[in-house]
Parts: C-alpha cells; sequence; structure tokens
C-alpha cells in the first residue's frame, strides 16, 4: 500500500440504494435546512400559542365544571381550533411553500435533480412531503393532542365515547386543509422562478377568491356562490365533517368538488412545469 | 462489448422544429466527442438519453438499457453536467455535492465522504465550505463536474465543460476529464463545439450538423489517411479559384486567419504533385500564390469537410 493519501478520483466500492426513495431524501433534507433557521422556529412556536390556550380551557372546564357553560369542550371545540389554526396554516405555507419549487427553478436545480434515479412524482412527492408535515404539525397535532389532554384531564373515556366521531373528524378536517393549501402553495411555486412572486401569488387567490364571493354575497344576498371562495370551501366542508349546522347555502358536495378539483389542477400545473428540460416554443 | 450508448433511428421535434432528425449512431465506450456548432442537436440528444425528451419516434439504448422502459436504471449510471448553470439553492458546496450523491443512491455517510473526495478532485477542496451561489463562473463548471461524478457513474455526459472558463480553468477541465477518460476507466460523451476541447480529449468523434450525424469514427482514423492537407494563401478573386479548386476535385475551407486550407484527396503522389497541382488552378484563375505549404489535418479539418459535404 503506497504510504501517501491518493486524494484522486476513486471508484466506489460499496452498495448503492436502489432507485425509489429519493422523495424520503429531498423530505427530510429540506425539513432540516428548515428547522435550522430561526425565524421558522419562532413561527413553528407561536402556532403552538392557540394550543396552550385550548388546553388551559380543557383543563379549567374538567376541573370547575360550571365554566363549561361560557366555554364549552365539545366537538365545536375542536372545530374552531382547526379553524383558527388556519392563520397559522397560511403563515408556514407561505415561508416554507412558496420557494419550494421557485428557488430550484430560479436556480436551474430541476435538471440537476431529475438527472439522478428520480421520477418526477419523487421530486414533488418530496417538496410536498415538507409542507404537509409542518402544516401537520400544526393543525393535526396539536389537535389530537388536545384530545388526548381531554382524556387525561377528565381521567375518563366518557367525552369520547359520546363523541366518537372527533378523531377523524379532527384528522379528516386537518388533512383536508393542509392537502388543498399544500397542492395550490406548491402548484403556485412551479409557477415562477420567485419565491416572493410565488407567496403574492398564494395570498392574492386566497383574499381575491374570498373578495369575490364577499362581493357576490353582498349582491345576490344569499351564500349560494359560497365556492367561489377556497376558505368558504374549506369551512363548509369542515362543518359538514364536525357535523355542524353549515353556515352556506352551497351543498357540500359542491365544495368537496371544488377542493378536489383544486388539488387535480395543482397536480395539473405541476405536471407540466416539473420537467428536467423547459422547451421554448 | 456493449456500446455507450445506441440510437436507432431517432427523431426529436420540439412543437414544429425537428431537433434530431432519423438519427442512427454508436457511442463506443471510452471518451466521445460529440461536436457540431451551436444548434446542431447536441444537448437535444443528451437530454433525450438522460429521459428529459421523449423522441418522437425511435429507440434510445445507454450501456444496454432501453431509456424509455427503465429510465430509472439508466440514470443511476450516469453523471450529468449540464450546460447551464445549476445547483441547489442555499447549499455549500460540500452538502450539494453529498445531497446529490444521496439523490443517488450512496448511503449518507458514504455520500458525505465521496463528496469530500470529488471537491478535492475537481480543485475545490479549499472552497468546499463556500456557498455555491458564490462561486464563480469556472467554480461552478467544476462543481457541477463533481456533483457528475460523486456517485461514481458508470458513463459520464458533459455538455460545454468549458463553458465561459479562462484559459488556464479550461486547461484544468481539459486535463481532469482527460485523466477521467484516460486513466480512472470512466467511460464518458463530450459535448462541445469547440474543436481543440474534443480532440485532446476524446477518441472517438461523432459529428451532428443540422440534427443528423454528418460523420463518426475514431478520431486518428478521420484523421488519416484519404487525403492531405495544404495551407494556401492568394492574392487575387477568390471566387474563381475556389470554383476551379471544386472543379478539381479539391475541397478547401476558409479559417479564421487569412490562409485557407485545401483538402488534396486520393493517394499520395510523386512529391510535389499536389503543389505544382494547386498552383496551375492558381494560374488558370489568375491569383497569385503568396503561401502553400502541407499540413497537418486536425479535427477542424474533419468538421469542416464532414459539414462541408452535407
Amino acid at each position: 500500500m503506497s504510504p501517501i493519501h491518493d486524494q484522486s478520483y476513486r471508484h466506489y466500492e460499496g452498495t448503492k440504494q436502489p432507485p425509489g426513495r429519493g422523495w424520503v431524501t429531498i423530505m427530510w433534507t429540506g425539513i432540516t435546512t428548515f428547522l435550522a433557521r430561526r425565524v421558522f422556529l419562532i413561527v413553528m412556536l407561536v402556532a403552538w400559542v392557540p394550543f396552550i390556550v385550548r388546553a388551559v380551557q380543557i383543563y379549567v372546564v374538567t376541573m370547575y365544571p360550571t365554566v363549561g357553560n361560557a366555554v364549552p369542550v365539545n366537538a365545536k371545540m375542536f372545530q374552531s381550533f382547526i379553524e383558527q389554526q388556519g392563520l397559522f396554516v397560511y403563515f408556514v405555507t407561505v415561508y416554507v411553500g412558496a420557494g419550494l419549487i421557485a428557488n430550484d427553478r430560479r436556480a436551474n436545480a430541476l435538471q440537476i435533480y431529475l438527472s439522478k434515479p428520480l421520477m418526477r412524482i419523487d421530486y414533488i412527492g418530496g417538496k410536498l412531503g415538507i409542507l404537509i408535515l409542518f402544516l401537520l404539525e400544526v393543525t393535526l397535532l396539536p389537535g389530537l393532542l388536545l384530545i388526548i389532554l381531554q382524556v387525561m384531564f377528565s381521567g375518563s373515556f366518557e367525552f369520547l365515547r359520546n363523541n366518537l366521531f372527533v378523531i377523524p373528524a379532527v384528522t379528516l378536517a386537518a388533512v383536508m386543509r393542509v392537502l388543498v393549501v399544500a397542492c395550490t402553495m406548491v402548484a403556485l411555486s412551479s409557477l415562477s422562478k420567485s419565491s416572493r412572486y410565488a407567496a403574492v401569488l398564494f395570498t392574492g387567490v386566497l383574499f381575491f377568491s374570498e373578495a369575490v364571493f364577499g362581493v357576490v354575497q353582498v349582491i345576490t344576498g344569499s351564500t349560494r356562490m359560497a365556492w367561489i371562495s377556497i376558505s368558504a370551501n374549506l369551512d363548509q366542508v369542515t362543518d359538514a365533517i364536525f357535523r355542524q349546522p353549515l353556515r352556506y347555502e352551497t351543498p357540500v358536495v359542491v365544495c368537496v368538488l371544488v377542493l378536489l378539483g383544486l388539488i387535480a389542477l395543482s397536480i395539473s400545473v405541476l405536471e407540466r412545469r416539473v420537467r428536467g428540460v423547459e422547451v421554448v416554443q | 462489448m456493449t456500446p455507450a450508448v445506441a440510437l436507432d433511428h431517432v427523431t426529436v421535434i420540439y412543437g414544429k422544429n425537428p431537433a434530431l432528425r432519423d438519427v442512427s449512431a454508436i457511442f463506443p465506450k471510452g471518451a466521445v466527442g460529440l461536436l457540431g456548432p451551436n444548434g446542431a442537436g447536441k444537448s437535444t440528444m443528451l437530454k433525450s438519453l438522460l429521459g428529459f425528451v421523449p423522441p418522437t419516434s425511435g429507440r434510445l439504448e445507454v450501456l444496454g438499457l432501453n431509456v424509455a422502459e427503465r429510465p430509472l436504471e439508466v440514470r443511476a449510471r450516469l453523471g450529468y453536467m449540464p450546460e447551464t448553470d445549476g445547483h441547489i439553492p442555499g447549499m455549500n458546496a460540500v452538502t450539494f455535492v453529498a445531497y446529490c450523491g444521496r439523490l443517488a443512491g450512496l448511503p449518507k455517510s458514504d455520500a458525505m465522504q465521496r463528496a469530500h473526495e470529488v471537491l478535492f478532485y475537481v480543485g475545490l477542496g479549499e472552497a468546499r465550505y463556500r456557498n455555491v451561489e458564490t462561486y464563480s463562473t469556472g467554480m461552478k463548471q467544476r462543481i457541477k463536474l463533481a456533483q457528475a461524478l460523486v456517485h461514481d457513474p458508470d458513463l459520464l455526459f458533459l455538455d460545454e465543460p468549458t463553458n465561459g472558463m479562462d484559459p488556464k480553468g479550461r486547461e484544468e477541465m481539459l486535463e481532469l476529464i482527460r485523466d477521467l477518460a484516460h486513466n480512472k476507466g470512466v467511460d464518458l460523451i463530450l459535448s462541445s463545439h469547440l474543436l481543440p476541447d474534443v480532440e485532446y480529449t476524446c477518441d472517438h468523434v461523432i459529428v451532428l450538423d443540422k440534427g443528423a450525424i454528418a460523420t463518426s469514427g475514431s478520431i486518428e482514423a478521420l484523421k488519416g489517411p484519404g487525403g492531405r492537407i495544404y495551407e494556401v494563401r492568394v492574392k487575387g478573386q477568390l471566387a474563381p479559384f475556389l470554383a476551379a479548386l471544386k472543379d478539381a476535385g479539391l475541397e478547401s475551407h476558409e479559417t479564421d486567419e487569412d490562409v485557407m486550407r485545401v483538402f488534396v484527396p486520393g493517394v499520395l503522389g510523386a512529391p510535389g504533385d499536389d503543389q505544382r497541382r494547386i498552383c496551375e488552378i492558381a494560374l488558370t484563375s489568375q491569383v497569385q500564390v503568396r503561401h502553400l505549404r502541407p499540413s497537418i489535418p486536425t479535427l477542424e479539418d474533419v468538421f469542416a469537410r464532414a459539414v462541408g459535404e452535407r
């Protein structure tokens, strides 16, 4: 053996993993990148403040049941919690999601990614996974923890027995909101090479649809056109999931179809935009 | 032996513009130059082989694998250095290269170890903790080579690897490519419009022009027998002289300097026969010969002849 270490090129003699797990690498690398940012950690911590407030509410109502007349712990409370987290869902989506693909497009990284043994779906799945995981962390995770806290504080399963649908309802409502928002954001991110532009576009889509619905509601005096607004669709479906009276006149089926359409449109945009080569015709 | 790459009647059309027209070619193992003017279809061919651009018709094989049927296996064995700048935003060099290694299937610790090794190999060892976005053009070219090498590919695609580099950097990059091909046993395809780059690093060449193969073969064979080259400079009307050369079966092409290169096909005759023939043509065309001497065939002549014939 040579006494001098060879810093020249060597062939790799280890074992390579078979293709198909690239999305996991993309997702975990993305997650660790964001967790290393102080601003992001602060946003995530602040997003858990409503959880603490609700936990205190559950504790107080358990200890002093009469307080429950003013601030009851019921299915509606869990629904309100999921809806209130919408603000943090927005901030996390914009902070994490806007640059997920836009920054890669700016740096011509797609040709690097797709020259590796990755399918486009691996790349998109990995990028979506980053955003979905963080969004579930501010919606589903605290929602389920609140249910566990309720059981722990009360020392019985009575609440759960009387409200068996709450666990699937919290899960379904959180997952639905996260999926719709994440798919939309990532698709918008793929449309631009600027994360700021993608963030503005997302904000515009969200608030513009809400504003248009507001105007239509004032003009017609009816909420039948609630399907125009993304957030109204989410709220309407959430009402149905939690078995609460519907707040708009639009049929739930229509709202579900609009949300599914939005996801389908996002996938279609991603399919067109995420390519190893950009062909200008 | 399985060729590195095989194309069978491949046509690629962008919109209405054909980029490759019914191309059939075999790229042997070793270092192969893919030569052609800008817009000849070189990058399109590489992108089709990577599966980025599906061919309109035809079949592509890389290392014996059908690109359409087994794209992941093909890409797992390929390294690609793209023509344009490309990096993962927000990463330093060693993180970026290790990340690329992991995407290509290396375990985490091996990817990191090889990232350090290849960065030293391409000459970025001292700058490996710097953010890639702060790199100069030459450094960006080197890191693109590093990310293509990190997983030890069986075949390397290099698309214009010396683009934008200063003379010293270009020389070093060509040395690296030559070393990889000739000392490290890495098969590669070098796409370039720069003849000296291909001539210095490759053993075989495939010349593309307007989306079709103009010529192919080993560089030595293409430059070798079959004719002689003369440098000629004349004073007078050039057009009749060129026409007369053509009528006499001699090919000529101009160079960047004021001399032209005249190719005399056929076997070697008596000493001075060719020169005498050129002088006679000059005489009949009424131009003065100011400079006439034999020259060594270069790849430029091969390229000019191949493209000129089309």
